[in-house]
C-alpha cells in the first residue's frame, strides 16, 4: 500500500512536470530547456517568502506559483518572442541561454550555496491510510494533481481558448486564420507551463527543503524523459509518461539490489534510449504535427 | 471590395508574384486560374497575411491590410478555405465550427449560425461530435467551407476546393459555390479545374508565372482560342482534367 501511494504521488508530480513541458512544445515545437529554471524560481520564491515573518504558508505557496508563471511569461515575452519567426535552432539555443541566465541570476542575487526553505510541519507529518504510513506531503501532491489535471482537462475540452490551444498544437497557421492571435496562444502556453512548474516547485523543494541554482536540472530531466516515454505530441501522453516514469522509478527502487540503487537514473536512461530507438513517438501519438510557427 | 495593386511576393530568392493587380467587387464571384506554381496560392497567402514577404498594396473596402497578421485580417472580414481543407483533425466537427466563429462569438448568434450551417450541410449535423479527421474528403471540404462562413466574411477565399474530391463531390462543391454566390457572398475562387470554374464565375484572372496574363469574362477568356488551347486543352475527354 505504501508502494501504491508513493507511486501515485511521484507519478502525479512527474505528470504535472511533463505536462508543463508539453504545453509549450505543443504550440511552439520548442523543447524549452529553461523549463527547469521555472521550478527553481518557484523554489527561490518559497525561500524568500518563507524567510519573512508572519506570512501565512498558503500565501507563500501561491506567490511561488505565481512567480514561476510570471517568469515563464516574461521569458516568452523578452527572449522567445523576438526569435519566434527565425529557425527552430534559434529558439532552442535561446532556451539554453535563458536557462543559464536564470541560473546565474540566482547564483549572483542569492548565493551559489543551497538555501534552506521553511515548510510547515504539516508537510512531513505522517499519516496512516489503509495500513500504510506516508508523509502528508504525498497525499497533498495527489490531491493537488487530481484537482489540476481535472481543471486543465475541462479547460482544454470546453473553453474556447482550450479548443484553440488544441487546434494550434495541430495546425498553428490555420488556427491564426480562424482569428486566434498567435501571441495570445503562445503566452497562454508559457503561463500554464510556468504555473505547473511553480506547483511542482512547492512539492519538489519540500522533499529536500532546500533550493540552489541548479535545482532546475533534475525536474527538467524528469519532464523530458516522461514526455519521451509518454509522447511529445499529446497532453494525455505527457500525463501518462509522468505516471509511468513514477512507476518505473519506484519499481527500480524496490527491485534493484542495494548496491545498484544509486544507478537508478542510469537505468531510466536505458529505458529512454530504448523508447527513442523503438517507439520514438512515445506511447500516445496525438494529433500534433511538426509545423513550424512563423 | 478587395483591391490588390502591383503585388510582388517572394520566397527568399525565388520570386512568386511579379506585380499582379486584381479586384473583386461586392457580390462578385471571381476565379483566379493558372498552372501549378503560377502563384495562385501565394496570392491567397499574401492576401490573408500568411505569406509576409510581399510588396504592393492590398486593400479591403479601401482599408489597407498589407502586412497585417492573419488574425487581424480575418477580423477585417476575409476568410480562407485553405488548400487541402486543413480542418482540425483532432477536434470535433462542432469544435472546428466554434473556432470558425472565434472573431465574432456571441452565444445566441452562434447557436443560430450553427443551425444555419447544419441546414446547409446536413452531414455536419450528423457528424457534429465526431473528430474532423474521421470525415471523408468531401465532408471535410464542407466543414472547411462552413468553418470559414461562421465568421460572416465579407470576402470568402476558396483555395482549390475541388482538389482530390470524387467527381460527384466536385459537382456538389461547384453547386454549393454557385448557391453561396447567389446568396450574395463575395468569393475569390482559386481553381485548377478551369472549365468548371468558368461555368459559374462572373470574371476570371489568368495567372502565368507570377503575372496576370488575362482578365475578363469567361466568354472572352474562352474566345481567345490560343489561350484556351495552351492552358486548358481541347474538348476531347482525354484532356478534360488538364493540369494547367
Amino acid at each position: 500500500m505504501e508502494f501504491v501511494i508513493n507511486t501515485i504521488s511521484l507519478g502525479s508530480l512527474y505528470a504535472l512536470l511533463a505536462l508543463g513541458l508539453v504545453f509549450v512544445y505543443g504550440i511552439l515545437k520548442l523543447v524549452n530547456f529553461a523549463y527547469g529554471e521555472y521550478v527553481m524560481v518557484g523554489g527561490y520564491a518559497l525561500f524568500v517568502m518563507g524567510s519573512m515573518q508572519g506570512v501565512p504558508w498558503w500565501v507563500t505557496a501561491l506567490i511561488a506559483v505565481a512567480m514561476a508563471a510570471l517568469v515563464s511569461y516574461l521569458t516568452e515575452l523578452t527572449a522567445f518572442r523576438p526569435v519566434r519567426t527565425k529557425s527552430v535552432s534559434a529558439l532552442f539555443v535561446t532556451s539554453f541561454a535563458v536557462s543559464m541566465l536564470l541560473q546565474n541570476l540566482a547564483l549572483i542575487l542569492v548565493s551559489p550555496r543551497a538555501k534552506a526553505v521553511q515548510f510547515p510541519p504539516l508537510f512531513n507529518r505522517t499519516v496512516s491510510l489503509m495500513g500504510a504510513v506516508t508523509p502528508m506531503r504525498n497525499l497533498l501532491i495527489i490531491g493537488t494533481a487530481a484537482v489540476l489535471l481535472t481543471g486543465l482537462s475541462l479547460l482544454m475540452k470546453y473553453s474556447v481558448i482550450g479548443i484553440a490551444m488544441r487546434a494550434a498544437a495541430e495546425k498553428f497557421t490555420t488556427t491564426r486564420l480562424m482569428g486566434v492571435p498567435a501571441n495570445l496562444m503562445i503566452s497562454i502556453a508559457f503561463i500554464i507551463s510556468g504555473f505547473l512548474a511553480g506547483v511542482v516547485a512547492v512539492f519538489w523543494v519540500s522533499r529536500s527543503a532546500s533550493v540552489d541554482p541548479l535545482t532546475g536540472a533534475a525536474p527538467l530531466l524528469v519532464a523530458f524523459i516522461a514526455t519521451v516515454v509518454g509522447g511529445m505530441f499529446s497532453l494525455v501522453g505527457a500525463v501518462a509518461g509522468g505516471f509511468i516514469y513514477g512507476l518505473l522509478f519506484n519499481l527500480l527502487s524496490v527491485f534493484l539490489p542495494a548496491s545498484l540503487i544509486n544507478y537508478r537514473d542510469a537505468f531510466m536512461f536505458v529505458i529512454v534510449i530504448l523508447f527513442l530507438l523503438f517507439k520514438p513517438e512515445g506511447l500516445i501519438r496525438g494529433n500534433y504535427t511538426e509545423e513550424r510557427v512563423g | 471590395m478587395l483591391t490588390v495593386t502591383d503585388l510582388h511576393a517572394s520566397y527568399g530568392a525565388i520570386t512568386a508574384l511579379r506585380g499582379i493587380s486584381l479586384d473583386v467587387k461586392e457580390g462578385e464571384l471571381i476565379a483566379l486560374l493558372g498552372a501549378n506554381g503560377a502563384g495562385k496560392s501565394t496570392t491567397l497567402k499574401s492576401i490573408t497575411g500568411v505569406h509576409r514577404q510581399v510588396k504592393g498594396a492590398i486593400a479591403l473596402s479601401g482599408e489597407s491590410i498589407a502586412n497585417k497578421t492573419p488574425e487581424a485580417i480575418v477580423k477585417k472580414g476575409i476568410s480562407l478555405v485553405p488548400e487541402g481543407r486543413d480542418i482540425f483533425g483532432g477536434l470535433t466537427v462542432e469544435e472546428n465550427l466554434r473556432l470558425g466563429a472565434y472573431t465574432c462569438y456571441d452565444r445566441t448568434k452562434y447557436r443560430k449560425d450553427l443551425q444555419d450551417m447544419f441546414e446547409l450541410f446536413p452531414i455536419l449535423e450528423e457528424r457534429r461530435r465526431q473528430a474532423g479527421g474521421l470525415l471523408s474528403g468531401g465532408e471535410q471540404q464542407q466543414l472547411a467551407i462552413a468553418r470559414a462562413l461562421m465568421s460572416h466574411p465579407k470576402l470568402l477565399l476558396l483555395d482549390e476546393p475541388s482538389l482530390g474530391l470524387s467527381p460527384t463531390m466536385v459537382d456538389q462543391i461547384f453547386v454549393l459555390i454557385k448557391s453561396l454566390h447567389e446568396r450574395g457572398t463575395t468569393i475569390l475562387l482559386v481553381e485548377q479545374n478551369a472549365e468548371r470554374a468558368l461555368e459559374i464565375v462572373d470574371r476570371a484572372y489568368l495567372l502565368t508565372n507570377g503575372s496576370i496574363t488575362f482578365a475578363g469574362t469567361p466568354e472572352s477568356l474562352r474566345s481567345q482560342v490560343d489561350i484556351v488551347d495552351a492552358y486548358f486543352g481541347g474538348d476531347d475527354g482525354s484532356k478534360s482534367e488538364v493540369v494547367l
